[in-house]
């Protein structure tokens, strides 16, 4: 005997927007929305930009006839290197129409900044400690960890840049110290060019 | 005896549930009202599916999304995102630009006003019904 009871209930219309369906669509909404701006906040020329005036610094630094010269250099860099980040971080995402304030971007930047102030905070006690021949490797590998954090709510690519980063860094502690700038040279400079460059190139500037 | 017809009884999570739709009414009513003016199930119909959600959803936060991009984003295949991309292109609500990059051809989508229009509607529908079925504490 056909079960009527249970045909019926197949027939039936089932109610097209529950609560539930609601809410899920909302939440798609939002993850795909974040999703989007991970192609918009991240500036690939802005990186290149960094990795050129890196290479100018490291040219810089090998003037310096002492360490803490050299290494004086390399922080100057590093505050001329967030400035141009933030900007062009600033130039694309309004280009984009995307709130930095928000969504992925907003993560982006917090996840940078755990490992990049330890980073710093280890290389300032380093200083004060005389240790300056691990500087370089702090900076490295602190810098490193921060891009892959924050690569998490990004493009792919900067995960595996940051993974660069850290392995210059792993290196940095094991060369003599007159290859040191050199190494510097080579990651700032080198990694953030080719990096920058396929950023821009893949990902809309 | 002809007595009074006996009201059958009711119980009180059923009078409960009874006194909860009659509060709830203006907000069903808003519901309703999304779908009825101007072909709004229509609209509703063609946005409430995922990939098209997802294309309304990605471009309401950016310009433009080249194909590749929007591929990414929504993880669907090359076929998929054609489908429903020009189905939402017949509707109007984006519009598909295409250029050569690097001698590769380049397809960008941007989102219409009457896109945005579209999504900001569906928004304002599926905030409607959450607040309607919203369970009274």
């Amino acid at each position: 005997m056909p079960n009527f009871k249970e045909g019926s209930r197949k027939n039936a219309k089932e109610p097209l927007h529950t609560h539930d369906h609601a809410l899920s669509q909302l939440q798609y909404i939002r993850s795909t929305m974040d999703g989007v701006t991970r192609f918009s906040a991240v500036p690939g020329a802005g990186i290149a930009i960094i990795g050129v005036t890196a290479l100018l610094a490291a040219a810089l630094a090998q003037m310096q006839s002492t360490r803490d010269a050299m290494l004086l250099v390399w922080v100057g860099e590093a505050v001329i290197a967030g400035c141009i980040g933030l900007a062009a971080m600033v130039v694309k995402s309004r280009r984009a129409g995307v709130d930095l304030a928000r969504g992925a971007a907003r993560k982006f930047v917090l996840a940078l900044m755990p490992s990049a102030l330890c980073a710093a905070a280890v290389s300032l006690a380093l200083a004060v400690h005389e240790q300056t021949l691990l500087i370089p490797a702090v900076w490295l590998t602190g810098y490193g960890s921060a891009v892959i954090a924050a690569g998490t709510h990004s493009v792919p690519t900067i995960p595996i840049m940051g993974a660069g980063f850290v392995v210059a860094g792993l290196a940095a502690l094991f060369v003599i110290p007159e290859h040191q700038n050199a190494l510097l040279a080579l990651a700032f400079g080198g990694l953030h060019i080719a990096f920058g460059v396929h950023i821009a190139r893949h990902h809309g500037g | 005896m002809a007595g009074k017809p006996r009201e059958p009884s009711v119980s009180g999570a059923k009078r409960r549930a009874r006194g909860n739709a009659k509060a709830k009414k203006p907000e069903f009513k808003a519901v309703i009202g999304h779908l009825r003016d101007e072909g709004g199930a229509e609209v509703f119909r063609l946005v409430n599916e995922r990939v098209r959600l997802g294309i309304l959803s990605a471009l309401a936060v950016t310009e433009f999304l080249s194909f590749a991009d929007l591929k990414q984003t929504l993880g669907v295949t090359d076929g998929n995102l054609s489908i429903h991309a020009r189905k939402l292109e017949e509707a109007e609500f984006i519009s598909c630009e295409k250029t050569f990059q690097d001698r590769r051809p380049l397809t960008q989508y941007t989102l219409t006003p009457k896109g945005r229009a579209a999504f900001e509607r569906y928004l304002g529908h599926m905030e409607a019904l959450i607040k309607a079925m919203r369970k009274p504490t």
